[in-house]
């Protein structure tokens, strides 16, 4: 019975894709967006019940292979759902978030001429997302993977009249690209070395193959494990948005408002996440690929930190807030603690939602104004919005007591303890982390909810709170960033929640450590006041209130003051110019030099146009045998025959 | 003795004479035509001498033919060269070049 | 050396000396006589070889048939003199040099002592009531008469065509339209006509 309600979860928003997609002209706006929301509503309320199912009534993992594409030399490709606890926890993740972005959407994208488009795109998204997460085998896998890369792009684009959304999204595109490149040959070395896609017999199989090894460049020999882990990361560096494969993210808040939140904050990007955590009984294998994974992480989460301090548009500052938390999450993966990094992804979907779509109602109620210097003081306009505000930003920054706290907590406090190489490094650099990210985000609060109100007058006459379908949403993603934290921190973090999903080595094993000084969610919150994180999550609130509230002109003289260091973060490390340079110009300098040598001067002009030459120069030189005078013709038979006479006679 | 070499030898020299002749001769077409006629004599005295030394009378019943086709073939020829004459006025070979390429 | 010898060198000599001045000499009706001397020569070089029959045939066919024509041809044309001595002596070194190097390879060749009496051996000599044209008879009629039947029509072909292509009739002379003579119907030509007899008045 589960087995058909899994088909009816994936399936149901695919038709609500369709219907919005095909038939959208003729069925209307308000019948497109009932048909998607009804299609999510179903994958929500079946994910509810599998997980109740399979989470808290302890069924049996679902193993089901719903349709065999093909076998090949004893390989079968199959479409199949496997459902454990990992599995299910993520599906209610992708649905809810997904159902309260439909329903935000209503409200948002109200006067778009594209609107049923974009609901058929999200529906579509919301498949694909579920065929990838309840995959069984690593094609399955793929395939979702490629498919949500693909929607990402219709979506980055769907204002594609803008010259600004057609580089995003043909940024997104590419950098996905190098991701999958490296994450195709993974999948290939699973396929060679494992002979099967399926995900059991892999992970059963795995510690037979723990010692082979590859000779990748010939002569060297390297651990076949350690090098299929790190081509599946690569994978996982491309769409989850790690350095140094980070630099489409920004650029993807060109998108409407609700995507940025259902895909580039709770649902796309973590899909690398989840995907380490998936092949986990691989990565244990292999302390090399973990270290990588430990210290791109540790990379990412401080250093985009950093650049969040000095964006002006509201998007941008989530979106480095959400490239640093992916960070975060890929710090605790490579510190062998799945288990952390899977709990900070689900509590993370949440309250970055959240804080997407609470900044979408305030760039609503502006007017389409995203620039936060034109802001100020909303906290009287828009209070629903400011509220829900607040408690994403304390859940994000690591307040005791909401999600992000135990989350977060969990991660730095695994990596201290982990022995990886690198463990020294990320956290130092998560630690600091913290301090960054309470300065950018309550930066942004004060700038944009409190302070002198720096709009014009017109836009402050129409300010106003935004409708409900805007506003429920926003609650009912707050409601879980303040609880879902407490309430599974112990399961999930410290407990055996994931134990059959995430296998994780005796040595490497942290959490375990870190369980023994687990006494309770309330315990836990007390015990965090002691501590660093606590401390300089609350520096870097005062340090923003200090220079955005109290001293307001104090940001613009110390940017002067160090203008290098500011002008380096403006430039985002300089990353887009080098690619730009490097990469696309180097693509098109390589067109070019082929075109003109390749194809304008060694093909059109030695070979085709050459051999056309040529003849014509063979005819025009031959044709003076053809002279017309007897005697000539009659010459030349006579000195064929002699040069025979000699050939037979003394040859 | 006379051998049989050496009346191949005459006929060889015969043969070459009249070759030389057709590509040496540029002026009249009617030269080349008895050039023609002096290469199957030569032919016929190769034929001749072989039957006589050969003992073979099909060599003699050959040439007869040869007569023939010759005679015929000289008719013809010089038909064709009258009508050439007549729309050209003239039989210099070099004016009958017009097929060149 | 012998008499056979002697009248070998000498016809083989007035021969190629003839076949000489067929190819210089200016004057065409001159190239003409000194073809039919060569094709007497090479009558007599026939004799020898015991081929009367042909030899006969050369000068009756050729010289009296063939090279009248030649000589009627040459006549008739109007030739213009003067332009056919020019350009003569341009083409000869290399003409001669290829036609020097074939004779070479024939010599070389026809000389090897191939072609001597010991791989031959001994020429048949007739006796003196040796009829050579009963002998080629009775070959020409059993064995080869089909080519000699082809030979037939293709001298009639010959004969045809050469009408054909020469043929020019002039407006004003009267001939025969053969064709429309056969096509011509009773109608044409008769007409009855119905009359009463006439009365002795």
């Amino acid at each position: 019975m589960l087995q058909k309600l899994n088909i009816a979860i994936v399936l149901a928003p695919l038709v609500g894709a369709i219907i919005a997609g095909l038939f959208g002209k003729v069925v209307g706006r308000t019948w497109s967006h009932r048909a998607a929301i009804l299609g999510v509503a179903i994958a929500f309320l079946g994910s509810l019940v599998v997980f109740y199912q399979i989470a808290v009534s302890g069924a049996e993992v679902i193993n089901q292979s719903v349709y065999t594409w093909a076998v090949s030399d004893g390989v079968r490709f199959e479409v199949g759902f496997l459902v454990d606890k990992l599995t299910a926890m993520m599906m209610v993740v992708v649905t809810f978030v997904s159902l309260m972005v439909h329903v935000y959407t209503i409200g948002y994208m109200h006067d778009d001429p594209g609107y049923q488009r974009f609901f058929s795109y999200i529906s579509l998204f919301t498949f694909s997302m579920l065929m990838l997460v309840m995959a069984n085998n690593f094609m399955q896998l793929f395939f979702g993977w490629e498919a949500v890369g693909l929607v990402s792009y219709l979506l980055i684009g769907f204002w594609y009249t803008r010259e600004s959304a057609i580089y995003a999204n043909l940024k997104a595109f590419l950098v996905n690209r190098v991701g999958d490149f490296g994450f195709v040959l993974g999948i290939a070395g699973v396929l060679f070395y494992f002979n099967t896609l399926d995900y059991n017999t892999v992970f059963a199989t795995a510690e037979l193959h723990k010692d082979l090894t590859m000779q990748v460049i010939p002569g060297t020999e390297w651990n076949a494990m350690t090098v299929i882990c790190l081509l599946l990361f690569v994978g996982a560096m491309g769409k989850s948005a790690q350095w140094p494969l980070h630099v489409w993210l920004p650029d993807s808040m060109e998108g409407p408002t609700p995507i940025s939140a259902l895909i580039h904050a709770a649902t796309m990007v973590t899909a690398g996440i989840f995907m380490v955590a998936r092949m986990s009984p691989l990565y244990e294998l292999s302390t090399t690929a973990l270290s990588v994974v430990l210290v791109i992480g540790a990379i990412t989460a401080f250093f985009m930190g950093l650049l969040g301090l000095v964006q002006h548009d509201i998007k941008r500052v989530v979106a480095y807030s959400t490239l640093s938390q992916l960070g975060y999450m890929t710090v605790a993966l490579g510190a062998s603690a799945y288990a952390a990094g899977v709990f900070h992804l689900m509590t993370h979907a949440f309250f970055k939602a959240l804080l997407f779509l609470g900044a979408g109602s305030v760039i609503v109620a502006m007017h389409h104004e995203q620039d936060m210097r034109k802001m100020g003081g909303l906290r009287k306009y828009m209070p629903i919005t400011w509220i829900t505000g607040l408690v994403g930003t304390l859940a994000l920054i690591g307040f005791p007591g909401f999600a992000g706290f135990y989350s977060k907590d969990v991660i730095i406090e695994a990596v201290r303890h982990s022995e990886i190489p690198g463990a020294g490094f990320a956290y130092i650099a998560v630690l600091l982390g913290v301090f960054i990210t309470a300065l950018y985000s309550f930066r942004m609060y004060f700038l944009v909810f409190h302070g002198k109100e720096r709009m014009d007058h017109h836009t402050r006459e129409h300010l106003h709170e935004s409708p409900w379908v805007i506003t429920v949403p926003l609650v009912m993603l707050a409601i879980p960033s303040v609880l879902a934290g407490a309430m599974y921190v112990g399961d999930m973090a410290f407990g055996d929640f994931f134990a059959g999903a995430i296998r994780v080595l005796p040595e490497h094993d942290v959490l375990d450590q870190l369980a023994q000084g687990y006494h309770g969610w309330f315990a836990m919150a007390l015990h965090g006041l002691m501590a660093p994180p606590v401390w300089l999550a609350a520096a870097g609130v005062f340090v923003a209130w200090y220079l955005y509230i109290r001293r307001p002109e104090l940001p613009g003289r110390i940017a002067a003051r160090f203008s290098t260091i500011h002008r380096v973060l403006e430039n985002k490390y300089g990353f887009d110019q080098f690619n730009d340079w490097f990469f696309a110009g180097g693509s098109r300098g390589l067109g070019r030099v082929l075109w003109r040598a390749g194809d304008v001067t060694l093909i059109d002009g030695l070979v085709v146009n050459g051999t056309a030459r040529v003849v014509g120069w063979t005819a025009a030189v031959t044709r003076w045998v053809q002279s017309g005078y007897l005697y000539h013709y009659a010459f030349a038979m006579i000195v064929g025959l002699l040069l025979l006479f000699g050939l037979f006679v003394l040859g | 003795m006379v051998e049989l070499a050496d009346y191949l030898i005459v006929g060889a020299i015969l043969f070459c004479l009249s070759m030389a002749g057709v590509f040496i001769n540029r002026k009249s077409i009617i030269i080349l035509l008895m050039c023609v006629e002096l290469m199957l004599l030569a032919v016929n005295m190769n034929f001749i001498a072989f039957s006589h030394y050969l003992g073979d009378a099909a060599g003699q019943v050959f040439v007869f033919f040869i007569l023939t086709v010759a005679a015929a073939e000289a008719a013809i020829g010089l038909a064709i060269l009258v009508v050439l004459f007549r729309s050209r006025r003239s039989i210099n070979v070099d004016d009958v070049g017009t097929l060149r390429g | 050396m012998s008499f056979e010898q002697l009248l070998f060198y000498a016809f083989s000599a007035v021969l190629i000396l003839a076949a000489g001045m067929v190819i210089t000499v200016r004057n065409p009706v001159h190239a003409a006589l000194s073809l039919v001397l060569a094709f007497i020569a090479s009558a007599g070089l026939w004799m020898l070889l015991e081929a009367e029959f042909l030899a006969i045939a050369l000068v009756l066919v050729y010289v009296g048939a063939v090279m009248v024509l030649f000589v009627f041809v040459v006549m008739m044309l109007d030739i213009d003199m003067a332009a056919l001595r020019e350009g003569f002596a341009r083409y000869l070194p290399i003409g001669a040099l290829v036609a020097v190097m074939v004779v070479g390879v024939m010599a070389f060749v026809l000389g090897g002592g191939q072609f001597g009496l010991e791989t031959t051996g001994e020429p048949v000599r007739h006796a003196a009531d040796y009829s050579n044209t009963r002998a080629l008879g009775q070959l020409l009629y059993t064995t080869y008469v089909f080519p000699f039947e082809v030979a037939a029509v293709i001298l009639l072909v010959a004969i045809v065509a050469a009408i054909v292509l020469t043929l020019r009739r002039r407006p004003e002379t009267k001939h025969q339209r053969v064709s429309q003579q056969v096509a011509v119907r009773r109608e044409d030509r008769v007409r009855l006509v119905q009359m009463n007899p006439e009365e002795r008045r």
